[in-house]
């Protein structure tokens, strides 16, 4: 029993780290390769709001979110606006900035026990006689809400129906009236302010080091191509695939293998379906 | 009555109407064309007997960055953008450390092995992802180094996250330098030449087109999987031949400066001639040498020159310099 909830803790933690990156790609095809430093620093921002400032939680988080989505935002205009259209130089630039970005945290000596979040909720509660804690149910809350609140997102308000127009077709959504640098750049803020609301799920869990941000970056690419990299609902899939498959081998095979999981499942599902788990036939084309 | 002079370009009577047919008429003639390939050569091949211990030893690193460019730069002619050369690189030198400890090969024999074992190990795991383009097979290629890394720490196979020290090193240092600026002087114009073949034909074609290539009836996989067997074996034996040297084995061989700097380096040359990818890490190299006290900030700096490489210089370094070399002007006096 606690093998399952705790599968499905660690199942939505990864759904959460890929749910950023995947809402960029599948509106502007910009794979997102910053993804990692941007929830990392998320996370130091945070950190910085509460014991520099000394605010409130709720505030420290706000702030948080609007500096990332900032970020986000102009990250968009200052370097990707400019090679715009050559997906290799795109990822190229957000991959160099975010390394840029974690490396110049490692340098500045971002880690240790100082640079913790305390847990946003404390206390815990017994389920199925499993002892979990509120933060872990936070987690939980913040997927689900996420997971709706993105769909409700793109398909009741004008700019989440813009997003999905652009993410049909970028050239038709033009040609109504769709600016798709306006949309790519808006959906990057939208990705970099989910990813801050992951980390304020996820990180006061464990510690914090500016080389989470890899780990999240690999974890995010691993279940994004699992699930389908466009699809929200595939993110969760291929989250508790690779969560459960993780755990199941930890059990019963120790837990050092466990980091073989993610590279077993990619290669296995590349193989018998490119697409991902819920990817289109679209995608198939455009990746094989 | 004054002299009348006019521009004259150096190169219009050398050239035959094309870039690679060359009229050639007097020794100055033969310079023009000939200097440009001839003058790095015999600085590389001359330099390490003028330079101390240290600047061997970065030249050596310069000459290992400059393989892994190499390798980078065929992948991405073949249409394979790799983020991962590390992974070459890594493999490499754990394989140096399987033939050196557990089959006690000499040294000679370790490195070709190691290379030629490398692509083979390589293509065969990526093979099942080569049916991947762009930005997915970046993907993939950036993942398993990372995952290789942990399952070493994780497992503790071949020292784990100690390293393995105690591997047999050269009989001196000049012969690895030596070996590192041949081999790398060797595959800048090899891998020209084989570009320019027909075999390097195809391979560009599945870069411009690939559904144009199937429709030939060529097996494009195929030609993925040999492309990565040379990539890797060009990283296998940077890696083997950096593993001698140090004479150390560790887990720092899956490194992202691995993978990064190579990257770098090409976009500061030029992608596409594979001169353009040695110029970058011939000059990349000696610079983070040379700002080696920054630390941790170095990997930073690469990141920044990768960025505006990309963003300002985008057709590189080597492409500038020959276009200027090629427009060169003297002054000719006006009958």
């Amino acid at each position: 029993m606690s093998l399952l909830i705790y599968g499905l803790i660690q199942s939505i933690t990864l759904a959460l780290y890929a749910v950023g990156f995947s809402l960029v790609y599948g509106v502007s095809g910009i794979a997102n390769f910053s993804h990692g430093a941007i929830y990392i620093l998320s996370g130091y921002l945070i950190w910085a709001g509460l014991n520099l400032l000394n605010f409130p939680y709720a505030l420290s988080f706000l702030m948080a979110i609007c500096l990332t989505g900032f970020l986000g935002f102009s990250f968009y205009w200052i370097l990707l606006y400019r090679v715009r259209g050559i997906p290799l130089a795109e990822l190229v630039v957000t991959f160099a900035s975010g390394v840029a970005i974690l490396e110049l945290m490692t340098w500045a000596g971002f880690s240790g026990i100082r640079y913790s979040l305390p847990p946003v909720v404390f206390g815990s509660v017994e389920v199925f006689d499993v002892s979990l804690d509120y933060q872990r149910l936070m987690v939980l809350g913040t997927g689900i809400f996420l997971v709706l609140g993105l769909y409700l997102f793109v398909h009741h308000t004008r700019i989440g129906l813009a997003f999905r127009a652009m993410a049909q077709s970028e050239r038709t959504a033009l040609s109504i009236g769709i600016e798709s640098d306006w949309v790519g750049s808006l959906s990057m803020a939208l990705g970099s302010a989910v990813s801050a609301v992951s980390a304020v799920a996820i990180l006061p869990l464990g510690i914090m080091e500016p080389t989470i941000g890899y780990e999240v970056l690999i974890y995010a690419l691993a279940v994004a191509i699992v699930g389908g990299l466009e699809s929200t609902p595939g993110m969760v899939a291929g989250g508790f695939v690779i969560g459960y498959g993780q755990l199941i081998t930890a059990k019963f095979f120790g837990p050092k293998w466990m980091i073989i999981v993610p590279l077993l499942i990619i290669i296995l599902v590349l193989a018998v379906k490119p697409s991902g788990i819920f990817g289109k036939m679209k995608e198939l084309e455009e990746r094989v | 009555m004054k002299a009348r002079v006019r521009k004259k370009r150096l190169d219009r009577g050398i050239k035959a109407r094309t870039d690679t047919i060359f009229l050639v008429a007097s020794w100055k003639d033969i310079l023009y064309v000939l200097m440009p390939r001839a003058l790095p050569v015999l600085i590389l091949l001359l330099i390490p007997l003028f330079l101390g211990h240290y600047e061997n030893k970065v030249l050596f690193h310069a000459c290992v960055y400059g393989l892994l460019a190499l390798s980078f730069d065929f992948l991405a002619n073949c249409g394979l953008f790799s983020l991962g050369q590390s992974f070459f690189f890594g493999v490499g030198c754990y394989f140096v450390g399987i033939y050196d400890k557990f089959l006690q090969i000499p040294i000679y024999l370790s490195i070709p092995f190691s290379a030629i074992s490398t692509g083979v190990v390589c293509a065969a795991l990526l093979s099942p992802v080569v049916r991947l383009r762009g930005v997915y097979f970046a993907m993939i290629t950036l993942i398993l180094p990372m995952l290789l890394m942990k399952l070493v720490e994780a497992t503790g196979v071949m020292g784990g996250s100690h390293g393995m020290p105690g591997i047999k090193g050269f009989p001196n240092e000049e012969v690895g330098v030596y070996l590192g600026i041949i081999t790398f002087l060797f595959l800048i114009f090899f891998l020209r030449r084989l570009m320019g073949s027909d075999y390097g034909l195809v391979l560009r074609a599945i870069k411009e087109d690939d559904r144009s290539v199937m429709s030939s009836a060529i097996n494009i996989y195929w030609y993925k999987v040999q492309a990565i067997f040379i990539a890797a074996c060009i990283g296998g034996f940077a890696g083997a031949i950096t593993t001698h040297h140090f004479q150390f084995l560790g887990m720092s061989s899956f490194a992202l400066d691995y993978s990064i700097l190579p990257i770098a380096a090409t976009a500061l040359g030029g992608q596409g001639t594979f001169a353009g990818a040695a110029l970058g890490s011939m000059i990349l190299v000696p610079l983070s040498e040379l700002l080696r006290e920054l630390g941790g900030l170095r990997m930073a700096l690469y990141c920044g020159i990768l960025v505006s490489c990309i963003l300002l210089l985008p057709e590189g370094l080597f492409h500038f310099l020959s276009r200027r070399y090629h427009q060169f002007q003297v002054e000719a006096k006006v009958e």
